[in-house]
């Protein structure tokens, strides 16, 4: 058993170690590797760096956005499948499908869907709404990132809200019921309140996974950031330092300020989890 | 366990509302499989159905991408050998975790809880300048090798050793079978679901991965599907049809597994989040 422990203490804690190594030091790439020493001025760095500020907002707003809709549609469908619907298995068959997509071929196909002339902007044509350039336009280009990825995303936690509500005991909504509560009553005094720690788990992992967010961003704009920076993330930064301008000990550095933005935003979201009377 | 708390005359409703949303789930994938199917002067015209159908697009991505079939064979044997390792070694940790008693075990998982915590990011420059030294990078063993281990199984394997019936154990102990024949051909066999849930997380995660192949890998005939896919884009821009019909093969393999496996992907989700 314990070469099991050994793989994961040289291939995962090790570079942990060396990572906190790196973050206090100059990286010169030539031929070989060579180390200077600069105490915290990597971190230093941080506070003044243009593009890391630009990286934070975006990735913020798109954890802000991604998070409380794709939390809540998983929610809607996974109440209306439980809801006495036939075939529920077919349903959940067929929605579960965007998320075995690999995130290239979905980026791909939006990004076909999102063209200029699209099947999106005649969507939005044909229901009388403004149509935008997705691609290129950088009001709106992380906004294309966030409905796809809300859509491809909400199906997963969808089969985990459905088992958790097959788990609530019938014999409270019988209870209610007896009691006069309506559906909807039912469903916010019963319901919600029965799902909490499943909540707590799909927004934990929905935080997690949306301050990661790379590879959508690095294919809708070819590695860049681009349009005018509107897809760049804190991770497409990271990779950008670390390939375009082989400054590994100042990427190693922003590596660990996302990790604690992570650390501190699920911290919150326990607080708030333990805290709120529902 | 089906119950309805909505009166029969307001069914319809719900009906309606998962099929538009069945509608919103399916047209992406048709739009791209229809254009997979268009020649290029239809491409930009922007039909839904294509009036020509040719499968044009298909003979082309063999033809001019003779590397097609190379990069299919390098994720599928990248994806397969990292999900044996991974079954492998996390329910060992896990098993040593929740059943053995040895020095440090409370330290290790401590460890690895903290591990947890860390994304991957964090450790993606380190790997990197380790696979550069050992000389691994472009090669199957750096793809393979860092990823033989996830933390995030070990944990959960342990939580469900714990939960597992001891005494099965200690009669196959009284038996005379050693910890590692326990191990094999009792536990193990007993813990198919959760094994199946493991499977199937990180064959998906390594066929998907994105981030580390485009970090170590840079000659194309080391490339796995999705870094092929993303170069095929570049090389194609514009020629949709091309690049959708390329994106159809690549999830072909994925789609033909789920149809008969379905039951095994859900399970697992629900697995991992039950377990949360």
């Amino acid at each position: 058993m314990s070469p099991a422990i050994l793989g994961l203490g040289l291939f995962t804690i090790a570079p942990i170690l060396f990572a906190i190594f790196l973050s206090f030091q100059k990286v010169q790439l030539l031929g070989g590797i060579e180390y200077e020493f600069v105490s915290f001025r990597n971190f230093a760095r941080l506070a003044t760096d243009d593009r890391l500020w630009i990286a934070l907002k975006n990735t913020a707003e798109y954890v802000a956005i991604v998070v409380p809709a794709q939390t809540i549609l998983a929610l809607i469908l996974a109440a209306t499948l439980n809801a006495g619907i036939k075939g529920q298995n077919i349903w959940r068959i067929l929605f579960f499908l965007p998320t075995i997509t690999s995130s290239t071929v979905l980026t791909l196909i939006f990004m076909w869907i999102y063209n200029a002339d699209g099947l999106f902007n005649q969507a939005l044509a044909w229901i009388g709404l403004p149509t935008y350039n997705w691609l290129s336009d950088p009001q709106v280009a992380l906004k294309g990132i966030m409905i796809m990825n809300i859509w491809s995303t909400a199906p997963f936690f969808m089969v985990i809200y459905l088992a958790a509500l097959q788990d609530i005991p019938r014999s409270l909504y019988e209870a209610a019921e007896i009691d006069g509560a309506n559906g909807w009553q039912q469903f916010r005094y019963i319901t919600l309140p029965q799902l909490r720690p499943v909540t707590f788990f799909v927004v934990a992992m929905g935080i997690i996974g949306t301050f990661q967010l790379f590879d959508q961003s690095y294919i809708f704009s070819g590695g860049s950031g681009g349009p005018n920076n509107a897809t760049l993330t804190v991770v497409l930064l990271i990779y950008q330092y670390v390939f375009r301008d082989l400054q590994l000990g100042y990427a190693a550095a922003i590596a660990f300020l996302l990790a604690l933005i992570i650390i501190i935003v699920t911290l919150i979201q326990r607080r708030i989890f333990d805290q709120d009377p529902t | 366990m089906k119950f309805s708390i909505y009166p029969l005359s307001y069914r319809w409703i719900l009906y309606i509302l998962l099929a538009v949303y069945a509608i919103v789930t399916l047209i992406p994938f048709l739009w791209a499989l229809s254009s997979s199917f268009k020649p290029l002067s239809e491409i930009i015209a922007g039909d839904f159905w294509p009036h020509h159908f040719t499968l044009d697009n298909y003979r082309q991505i063999f033809l001019e991408q003779p590397l097609f079939l190379r990069w299919l064979f390098n994720s599928i044997f990248i994806a397969v050998c990292v999900t044996v390792l991974n079954l492998l070694f996390n329910s060992m940790a896990g098993y040593a975790l929740a059943r053995l008693q040895f020095r440090g075990k409370q330290f290790w998982f401590l460890l690895i809880l903290a591990v947890l915590a860390v994304p991957a990011q964090v450790t993606l420059i380190p790997t990197f300048l380790i696979l550069k030294s050992f000389g691994w990078l472009n090669s199957y063993q750096g793809m393979i090798i860092p990823g033989m281990i996830n933390a995030t199984f070990i944990f959960m394997m342990r939580q469900f050793f714990i939960n597992f019936p001891r005494s099965l154990e200690e009669a196959a102990a009284l038996d005379g079978l050693n910890t590692l024949q326990i191990f094999w051909y009792i536990v193990l066999p007993l813990a198919k679901p959760a094994i199946a849930a493991q499977a199937v997380f990180i064959f998906m995660g390594s066929w998907n991965n994105f981030l580390l192949p485009v970090v170590i890998l840079f000659e194309p005939e080391m490339f796995t599907l999705p870094l092929g896919l993303n170069t095929f884009k570049g090389q194609y821009i514009s020629y949709w049809n091309y690049i959708m019909a390329a994106s159809m093969m690549f999830t072909l393999p994925v789609l033909c597994i789920y149809v008969f496996f379905n039951r095994y992907f859900i399970q697992s989700v629900t697995f991992t989040g039950g377990k949360g």
